[in-house]
């Protein structure tokens, strides 16, 4: 079966069971749904564009998603005047101390000769630049986590439209991706899966604990859309017309006082619906520009060479490629891509919670969906998103109605009974970590493998 | 009767045959070298009587009885014993170590064994506690060797020991080599350093594309007006 | 005698809040590290469902605990889970086994690299947590008993009329001393046996160890066997001390990696001395000094910042920025294990 009729079905068959989710469910359900499937789409293109390009092994999703996150926040949220006036001086020193710290570092590094001297002179800088630093940062950031900490508590952002902030988040975590990359591409691949795992682990330590940076663990919540509020449309008159319109038919053969209750209940649900619809336009466009980028970066002369290199380094550097530092370009690319899916999937929760980034459900999910997609392929990666978070979200309640089902037979007060339905959840992991080890075994190369084929685009 | 003999081999690493019919074998108490051009498929050779490489037709015998269906580890098991050119030592393991690793399928007591390989290899009882990744080259080549004889084989298989040592090392390991045949061992020995390994050959191969294209003793070799100027400069 | 006693002082604090707890979880997170060290260096791949094996192990142990303590049965002062951890081991050895020869088996025939195997150890981790999670809940489980305390902070103070109490938990002393009978043991079983000297050769140079007639599977399954003791007893003692939830050990798993490869991956050695590396620098880098040097320095240089170098919320990151510098600047570690 090719892979574009492989496509098609699979794509048909996603369809489908979304619509079976919106009848048997909700339709908001299926939406909410698709919504996310499109950002986890975003993400594991993300993944794809370092692995299957590069062949870079990055197993820290997780951090750039939150630094997209932070993004959003640092971008929409508007400034707390109060904060900075108290803080700006110490926060200025502070900055150049921790700047100095770093830049004393490497000029040891790079002047001293290797040996004892040189790891006492760093040593010496980082713990002196430390101290000096915190000495100016810790009032700095006790100034501002005062004011007000049970509603701001810290800086604030730029107060620019949230939509920029995936754009912005991008570029966040593309410097970041830089930085990282600079010090760590060098390693081999598991050292670099790990080395990513923990520079991640950091990056959210460092979101959860810097309250006058981001409020930490207390969150921020409220950030502005770019969408409207259900509460406005269910207050303005076009709205209203269009609904009625809509659901003229079901209205019609409802008695009046009847009819204003259903067209209530048809609102409130509606404008639900007609939000996430929104969301739904700019990420499915977000997406389609993002796929037709890769597509075209693929096919081209870059693209091949980048694959070239992925397949054989060794005669890549004999012929003069800079290995390192495509392979930075698509760390850094690849990495500001899933910076835009982290800074999207904020936007739609509407708030930042740093301790909602878990490995399991962000890092090891997305290589989940890659794999099972398709690694090395882009369509595939977009696939894997959609059918993985599907089956990932409604593996839930599917499982606990299994399970519900199956100790039908046990009466209702049954110790293992509520044990086992309460846990039920849980074995969404279990058959996670059952389709990855059975695609990996039986279909390596995912749904829709890598197409390696000479002179047709590839997808 | 040889001790080992590999008939009319054909066969490679799954692409094109590199062994194109050879004939290579080694009787007991005898020196046998294989030389030839590189790509000529010494190694080859070498590798498919150990069975590391399958054979498309011909045989392997070991004292007569047929052994092409055996795994290398069967094969070992028998009395063939063989030192790889690169990596033949455990490295972070000692001396001493290294040579229990050589007797590991032995049940019986090792250390006449042991005392017979410090007698013949002096140096390695003065560094038998030493880390072999800490010898130099020569050293090394010898404990490589030692590992080897620990198992009391009937056939000892060298792949090139003299690659990438210095001449007086070179000289050193062939008199050790001599001696093990003293000691009644079959040897069979592939080598780039023809001219050194012919002289202490009882038989000589050169293998050329696969094929046997002069198979004589080593004395005849060098003598050989059309060996000389191939392989041996002249 | 102020001065006499301001610097014991001093010391016990530094014993207490620094020495002891690094002591404990140091142990602790070498027994990981040597499971982690052991699969890298034998098997050749980064074991991402250690961790969660780790909580396999504990999980069983705590419901055979839990079992024990139903019949009434107990130790004494010391934890009844001590009487459970052979069953503990037993099931995580068969799981163990019946993960390779289901999983990795298959990779190892056809020669995969490195990174599929990490994947598929991936893929192990999700179905292992999942069944954590399914069989004992995702919340908090203590199985502690017996008693809590070898020494008491207030009995060591009226004991020794010192201002600063020193209290050492039952858990910790029993850490340490298993970890200690364990190295030994594992270290005269690699030194001294010839099954153990065949694993450490097959680590060494494998297509050697072959050719001497080591047999592989062999190796793999005592590997396995020796991973799931360790993991089960690191698991437990971890359980013991802190308390289990199935997310921690998850988390565990980069100090133990860390660990590993700190102290030098492959290298049975490195992982022991990578595990108190860690858990020192953890504790060390996030302790608040200020006590410290109020008993140290005269009054007049009192501190009244707290002395810290990274807040205690920073004790992950700490050993996660020591591995990736580790990864840069030396990669095979301390005690040079596997070259990258």
């Amino acid at each position: 079966m090719s892979n574009t009729r492989k496509t098609q079905i699979s794509f048909a068959l996603i369809a489908v069971l979304l619509l079976i989710i919106g009848f048997a469910q909700s339709w908001n359900v299926s939406l909410g749904i698709f919504n996310l499937c499109l950002i986890s789409a975003v993400m594991a293109l993300g993944v794809n564009i370092q692995w299957g390009y590069a062949g870079l092994l990055n197993v820290g999703v997780m951090g750039f998603a939150a630094l997209g996150g932070v993004s959003a926040v640092l971008v929409s949220k508007a400034p707390i005047a109060a904060a900075w006036s108290a803080s700006w001086g110490r926060l200025f020193i502070a900055a150049v101390c921790f700047g100095a710290t770093i830049t004393a570092s490497i000029y040891c590094y790079r002047k001293l000769s290797a040996g004892r001297h040189r790891n006492l002179a760093i040593t010496a800088a980082i713990v002196f630049g430390l101290f000096a630093t915190r000495y100016f940062l810790d009032p700095a950031v006790s100034a501002i986590e005062a004011i007000e900490p049970a509603k701001t508590g810290f800086l604030g952002g730029l107060g620019l439209p949230i939509i920029f902030s995936w754009v912005i988040g991008g570029f966040v975590a593309a410097g970041i991706a830089w930085l990282i990359g600079k010090v760590a591409l060098g390693l081999r691949a598991d050292y670099l899966a790990i080395a990513t795992l923990g520079i991640s682990e950091i990056i959210i330590a460092v979101l959860k604990n810097e309250d006058w940076l981001t409020r930490g663990v207390k969150n921020v919540t409220g950030l502005p859309r770019p969408v409207p509020y259900e509460i406005d449309l269910q207050g303005s008159d076009w709205f209203l017309d269009l609904v009625r319109w809509w659901h003229s038919g079901s209205l019609s053969v409802l008695s009046e006082p009847q009819q204003q209750e259903a067209l209530k209940q048809f609102v409130i649900s509606s404008s639900s619906i007609f939000v996430k619809l929104c969301y739904t336009g700019l990420f499915a466009a977000v997406l389609a520009v993002i796929l037709l980028l890769s597509v075209t970066a693929l096919n081209s002369p870059w693209g091949r060479m980048m694959r070239a290199i992925r397949d054989n380094e060794i005669s890549a550097g004999a012929m003069g490629k800079d290995v390192t530092r495509r392979h930075l370009e698509i760390f850094v690319i690849g990495s500001a891509v899933i910076g835009i899916g982290g800074a999207m999937l904020t936007t739609l929760d509407g708030q930042f919670t740093p301790t909602s980034y878990q490995p399991l459900r962000y890092t090891f999910l997305i290589w989940v969906m890659v794999i099972v997609g398709g690694s090395g392929n882009n369509m595939g990666s977009v696939l894997g998103g959609f059918l993985i978070w599907l089956v990932w979200i409604e593996a839930e309640p599917v499982g606990v109605w299994m399970m519900e089902v199956g100790t039908g037979w046990m009466d209702e007060g049954n110790a293992l009974r509520i044990h086992l339905i309460n846990n039920a959840q849980h074995m969404r992991l279990f058959f996670m970590g059952l389709v990855l080890l059975l695609v990996l075994r039986f279909s390596p190369g995912g749904i829709l493998p890598e197409v390696v084929r000479k002179r047709v685009a590839k997808v | 009767m040889s001790v080992l003999i590999g008939e009319n081999m054909v066969g490679g690493y799954g692409g094109a045959d590199i062994l194109r019919g050879c004939t290579v074998a080694v009787d007991e108490g005898e020196i046998a070298v294989i030389v030839g051009p590189n790509g000529a498929g010494k190694s080859t050779a070498m590798k498919a009587l150990l069975g590391m490489i399958e054979l498309n037709s011909g045989s392997v015998r070991f004292r007569g009885k047929e052994i092409s269906a055996l795994t290398p580890q069967a094969r070992i098991a028998l009395g063939i014993a063989f030192v790889p050119q690169n990596n033949n030592v455990f490295t972070n393991m000692t001396v001493f170590e290294n040579l229990e690793m050589g007797a590991f399928l032995r049940e019986d007591d090792i250390s006449e064994t042991v005392d017979q390989i410090y007698q013949l290899f002096p140096i390695l009882a003065e560094k038998r506690n030493q880390l072999a990744g800490e010898l130099s080259g020569g050293q090394r080549q010898q404990v490589a060797v030692a590992r080897a004889l620990m198992s009391q084989p009937s056939v000892l298989m060298l792949d090139e020991p003299t690659a990438g040592v210095s001449p007086i090392v070179m000289d050193e390991l062939f008199d050790r080599i001599l001696e093990v045949r003293q000691a009644g061992v079959a040897i069979l020995m592939v080598e780039q350093n023809a001219r050194q390994a012919l002289s202490i050959a009882d038989k000589g191969y050169v293998l050329v594309v696969g094929e046997n294209r002069h198979t004589d003793s080593g004395r005849a070799l060098l003598a050989n007006p059309e060996v000389r100027r191939s392989f041996l400069g002249g | 005698m102020e001065i006499l006693t301001d610097v014991i002082n001093a010391v016990v604090l530094l014993l207490n809040f620094v020495i002891v707890p690094a002591l404990s979880y140091g142990s602790q997170l070498a027994l990981g590290a040597l499971g982690v060290t052991l699969v890298f260096g034998i098997l050749r791949f980064a074991n991402f469902a250690h961790g969660d094996t780790m909580a396999f192990g504990t999980m069983i142990t705590i419901l055979a605990t839990w079992w024990l303590q139903s019949k009434g049965v107990s130790l004494g002062p010391l934890p009844t889970a001590l009487l459970a951890l052979p069953v503990g081991i037993l099931m995580t050895i068969l799981i163990l086994v019946i993960t390779d020869k289901a999983v990795y088996r298959y990779y190892r025939r056809h020669k995969a690299v490195p990174v599929t195997f990490m994947i598929a150890s991936m893929g192990v981790m999700f179905m292992m947590n999942g069944i954590v999670r399914f069989v004992i809940g995702p919340n908090d489980q203590r199985f502690l008993d017996g008693e809590r305390f070898i020494i008491r902070a207030r009995d060591f103070k009226a004991a020794t009329g010192l201002s600063e109490g020193l209290s050492i938990k039952v858990s910790q002393g029993l850490t340490v001393v298993i970890v200690i009978l364990l190295v030994i043991a594992l270290f005269w079983f690699l030194q001294k046996t010839r099954t153990g000297k065949a694993m450490r050769a097959f680590s060494d140079n494998e297509d050697l160890a072959l050719l001497s007639g080591v047999d592989p599977d062999r190796v793999v399954l005592v590997t396995w066997i020796i991973t799931g003791i360790l993991a089960t007893i690191a698991g437990t003692l971890y359980g013991l001390d802190k308390s289990f939830k199935p997310f921690t050990y998850l988390q565990l798993l980069l100090p133990m990696f860390a660990a590993a490869i700190v102290g030098g991956i492959g290298n049975p050695v490195g992982a022991i001395v990578g595990g108190y590396v860690i858990a020192f620098s953890e504790v060390v880098v996030t302790y608040a000094y200020k006590k410290v040097f109020i008993y140290l320095l005269p009054q007049s240089l009192e501190p009244d910042s707290l002395l810290q170098l990274l807040s205690t919320d920073y004790k992950f990151a700490v050993s996660f920025l020591l591995l990736v510098l580790v990864l840069l600047v030396r990669p095979t570690g301390i005690l040079r294990g596997k070259v990258l």
